[in-house]
This record gives structure tokens, sequence and C-alpha cells, in this order.
């Protein structure tokens, strides 16, 4: 056994290189393999672009699909400017047609003429990255297979010996990763990517089924293909290892801080707010959003079942003015439909802007609608995961779940509350012929909390609790 | 022989182009091979011109070439393309329209 881990190249690509702890085999080849429409090519490129461009290695892309144009037309849509690189000439582009009706066979061949290509586009911009997309085609351009599998061999030497990192594309066959068996050829590392649709909602992810000589995640990695470019979310295994904050922070209403051991919510934990509809769930998280803008920190606030302009309408009737906030830059709102995308999807998202607002405090109004977009067992695993991420960056995480009228009101339906720190309950109170609010902490860890419901009201200064409910005196005796 | 259905063609200049990759032996035969046909079928009406992509890669790219040897007719139109060393005759008038397919 070998302790020392192979060389690698970063490949740029947003968390492929956790996911693969540094990036792909250096001077080796891999294998890209999928269904059609998978994101191989996108990747390819990806790999290729990022490398001319922040690690100044050049690349060359060899496409047997699609011609230049259509290539440059595809990416071009991920932020990629093929044909000024190939003008700066950080990359170099050969289309290789191969039309298996216009050839004719006779006699003993082989594939130099490819290689000879290959060869002259690597030193035309001195690459040292190389994509074959996907050579696969060759098969269907030339009849003896044989002689295609000895020089497919023939190439993979080849290009070890020029040292050039390779990414070769292939399409996924029937029981085994791809049509030809390509993956015989290529021994150092195979990633699989997988698009599935499930309820009419798709998910990308993405798996490393080999990778020699090296530790590597073996999970199913969720993936993300937007205007940036490809994003992997590493879901790495953080355990149970985040390190607890003694920091408080004020939940923005003063009462509520008093029945939180006096000082409010901790630093990076998570809460929960639980209750039916209409209980004030939104304006508790409105009040925490706007106290911790006030004190100058960034929170990102996804709603998933209001706009950002009803949001803001509906809060500044109860004093609370997030548009100011999100004005100045330090609440970032973004709202979206649930069914919009798939739960991974929504991760990989979330973590993308977790990263690049670098937030204090995340806000998931309601978690419960993520519900609508997986199944429960989904969305709790989701959740956990999203909880580590929150956790490992010491963000505080405030979520909401609306229980529907028949709900257990103690339950929720994603299953979470185990994973909660302080977990609040609103709920209706029906006292003396009126219905009212009340709130109700029922857990939260590591302080001295209040056990007492307290009726709270919504007014145009925003939520003021009042007494908890059983020292109160009734009035009808 | 029936080259007859061919006979407005055979009255043109053949211009043959054969890409090799340095002197190897399957190139070396698909010139002999091709000169041997060409004596036998076109006396006197073709040109052939050898082109060592090992000395000039770019055309490979220019050219579309992907297998070594590659002949190509490039007139009489339309262009064809035949792959391999030329070793069946036979296949070879085929695939230059020699000769019909029977």
């Amino acid at each position: 056994m070998q302790a020392r881990e192979l060389p690698k190249v970063q490949t740029g690509i947003d968390g492929l290189d956790q996911v693969t702890r540094g990036g792909l085999p250096k001077g080796r080849p891999t294998l890209i393999c999928g269904a059609a429409g998978c994101g191989k090519t996108l990747m390819a490129m990806e790999f290729l672009v990022r490398g001319a461009t922040q690690f100044g290695e050049p690349g060359v892309f060899i496409t047997f699909e699609e011609s230049p144009e259509e290539l440059a037309a595809n990416v071009r849509s991920l932020g990629f400017d093929i044909d000024r690189l190939v003008a700066e000439e950080k990359i170099a582009v050969d289309f290789v047609r191969i039309e298996a009706s216009e050839i004719v066979e006779n006699g003993a061949y082989d594939l130099e003429g490819l290689f000879l290509r290959l060869g002259f586009a690597i030193d035309s911009v001195g690459a040292k990255r190389v994509v074959l997309d996907t050579i696969e085609s060759l098969f269907g351009g030339f009849t003896n297979e044989a002689l295609l599998r000895s020089e497919l061999r023939r190439l993979f030497r080849w290009l070890k010996d020029r040292g050039v990192t390779a990414v070769i594309t292939g399409e996924r066959g029937d029981g085994a990763l791809t049509r030809q068996g390509l993956e015989e050829y290529v021994s150092d590392c195979v990633i699989l990517l997988d698009h599935r649709v499930n309820e009419q909602v798709s998910t990308r992810r993405l798996r490393i089924v080999k990778y020699r000589g090296t530790s590597h995640g073996t999970n199913e990695y969720p993936f993300l293909i937007d205007e940036k470019g490809m994003s992997v979310l590493p879901l790495t295994a953080l355990g149970l290892e985040h390190a607890a904050s003694d920091e408080r922070v004020s939940t923005g209403i003063p009462k509520l801080d008093a029945m939180l051991g006096g000082k409010g919510y901790y630093r990076g934990s998570s809460i929960l707010v639980s209750g039916t509809a209409g209980t004030g769930k939104t304006s508790l998280a409105a009040q925490f959003t706007a106290a911790a803008c006030a004190r100058g920190e960034r929170v990102l606030y996804l709603a998933f079942e209001e706009s950002p302009g009803q949001l803001y309408r509906n809060m500044r009737s109860i004093g609370v003015d997030l548009e100011s906030h999100a004005k100045k830059g330090t609440l970032r709102m973004h709202a979206s439909r649930p069914t919009l995308l798939g739960l991974e999807a929504h991760l990989v998202l979330i973590h993308k802007m977790i990263t690049e607002f670098d937030p204090t405090v995340v806000i998931l109004d309601p978690i419960s609608n993520l519900m609508s977009a997986g199944t429960s067992l989904d969305a709790s695993a989701m959740l956990l995961r999203l909880i580590d991420v929150l956790k490992s960056r010491n963000i505080t995480a405030f979520f909401n779940h609306l229980n529907s009228g028949g709900d257990a009101v103690e339950t929720t339906d994603v299953g979470v509350s185990s994973l909660i720190d302080t977990w609040i309950l609103m709920r209706h109170l029906e006292v003396n012929g009126q219905r009212n609010r009340g709130l109700y902490i029922l857990k939260s860890r590591g302080m001295n909390h209040s056990n007492q419901t307290h009726e709270f009201l919504l007014t145009d200064r925003g939520i003021e609790l009042r007494d908890a409910v059983g020292e109160r005196k009734s009035t009808t005796r | 022989m029936t080259t007859e259905n061919y006979d407005a063609k055979l009255g043109e200049i053949w211009e043959l182009r054969l890409y090799t990759a340095g002197q190897t032996p399957k190139s070396l035969t698909a010139l002999a091979n091709l000169q041997r046909i060409c004596d036998e079928h076109l006396r006197g009406k073709y040109r052939i011109e050898v082109i060592d992509l090992m000395a000039n890669p770019r055309l490979a790219k220019d050219h579309q070439i992907v297998a070594i040897p590659t002949l190509v007719r490039k007139l009489p139109e339309p262009l064809r393309r035949v792959i391999g060393d030329l070793s069946d005759t036979e296949r070879a008038l085929v695939g230059l329209e020699l000769r019909r397919a029977t």
C-alpha cells in the first residue's frame, strides 16, 4: 500500500474539488459518463475553461458530435466565451467529424490521423488539459471494432505519455457505465452523472465510481448547472464536531429574550418555530431578521410562500421594515416556489447563496413547503444536511414550520425536531370566547427557559408578548 | 469489365490524394496498390498527390482526416473517401466508382 496520494489538478468546478479531495488525477485520463443530457459536455468544458482561465493550464477540446459553433453556443449560457479563449490561444477546439456513410473501408488502417490532430492541437496552445467528447462516436464511424479497441488503448497510453490531464466522456450503456466499455481503458478515475426526474422535478446527481489510489467521497452528490456553471454540493460528513458558540443573539423581542434565559438564542443554533396558519411565525422570523440586520449582520431570507414585496408590505404593517435592510444589502431575500426545483437542487442553491453572501443568519420560511418538492424522508435528510452546513459555519438557522390543522402540534411532518436546539410553538389559544395567539418554548437546549405559555399581540410596533396565561386573572369571575 | 457506366468520368483527369503519416508499411502498401489500380484502369488520366500529415499535421484537421491511410478522390466529383491500404482491389474499384457494386 502506498500512503502517498496521487498528484491532482484542481478542476475549479464549485464543490467538485472538495468531493474528489483535490481534483482529477494529474496527467491521467478521467472518464465522465452518464445518460444523454446529464451534463457531461458542460462539465468537461468547464474543466477546460477553468483550467485555462484560473490555473494557467491551456486546454484542447476534441468534439466528435457538435461543431465548434454549436459547442460555443451551448456553453455561452454558462458564461463561457470559447471564441475569445480560442482567439487568445488558451483553448483549441477540433471537430472530428466522422460520417460513416462517406467512408469506405478497404484493408488495414489505423487512427494515426486522430493522434496527429490531437498532438497538433496540444502543441498549438501548450495544452495541459484535454477533453475528448465523446470518443465513442468512433464506433459509429468505423466497423473494425478490434482495431478501434487497440487504438483506444494506444490513445490512452499516448495521453498519459504526453502528461496531459484528460477527460473522456461516454454515454451510459445498458448495464454498463458506457456503451463501449470505455471504463476498461480508464483505470484511474470514473465519475458518473445522473439526471433523475421525480414527480416532474429533476435532480442532477454526481457520484465518483472509482478513484484509484485516493480517498474520495462515495455518496451521490447533488449538483446544479446554472448561469455560472456547475456546482456540486460537497456533503461532507460533518458529524457532530462543530464547535458550539456561547454567544447569544437577541430574538428582536425583549420579552422573548427574557423567556430564553434572558439573552435570546445561541449563535449558530437552529431554531424551529412551528404552528398552524396565522399564528405569527413569519412575524417572529421578521423581527429576528430586522434585529440581526440592525446589528449589522447579514441575513439570508428564503421565502417559499410569499414574494419579497408581499413580505415587506405585510411586515411593515407590524412595524418591521425589512425593505430598508434589503436595500442596504444586509438582507438578501430569495423567494422561490419549492416545486420549482428538486429538494437537492434547493440545497445546492442555498449552499451557493450562503457561500456567496456569507450570512450569519439564515431564515427558511417555511420548511414545511419543501415537503411538496420531495418525499418526507428526502426533506428531513435535506434539512439535516442543511443544518450541518449551517452549523459548521456558525450560522444561526431559523426555520418556520406550518402545521396543518389536523396535525398534532408537537410534531413536524419533516421530522427534524430532534435536530433543533430551540423549538418555539405558536398556537391559538381560546380564552373566554376569544381566539388569541400564544407562544410556548417547547425546548431550548443549554439554557434555562420559560415553561409558560405567553399570549402575544401583533401590534403596529411588532410582536408584544403579554404575561403568561396562567398568571392572568380571569375577568369574568 | 463493366466500366461503360463511367465512360463520361473516364474522359476527365482523375485527381487522387493519399494521406499518409510517415513512411509506414501501410502507407507504402496503399500507395503501391493505388498506383497499380490506376495504371490498370486510368492509364494517363490520373494524378496522385501524397500528403504526409506527419510533416503537416494541420492538414489532418483542415481536411478532416482521422484514419491513415486515407484516399480521397477529389475529381471527378463527388468527393469519395476510401480508408485502408487498398489491399482489396475489387473494393477499391467500387469505392472509387471505377466499378459498380454488384
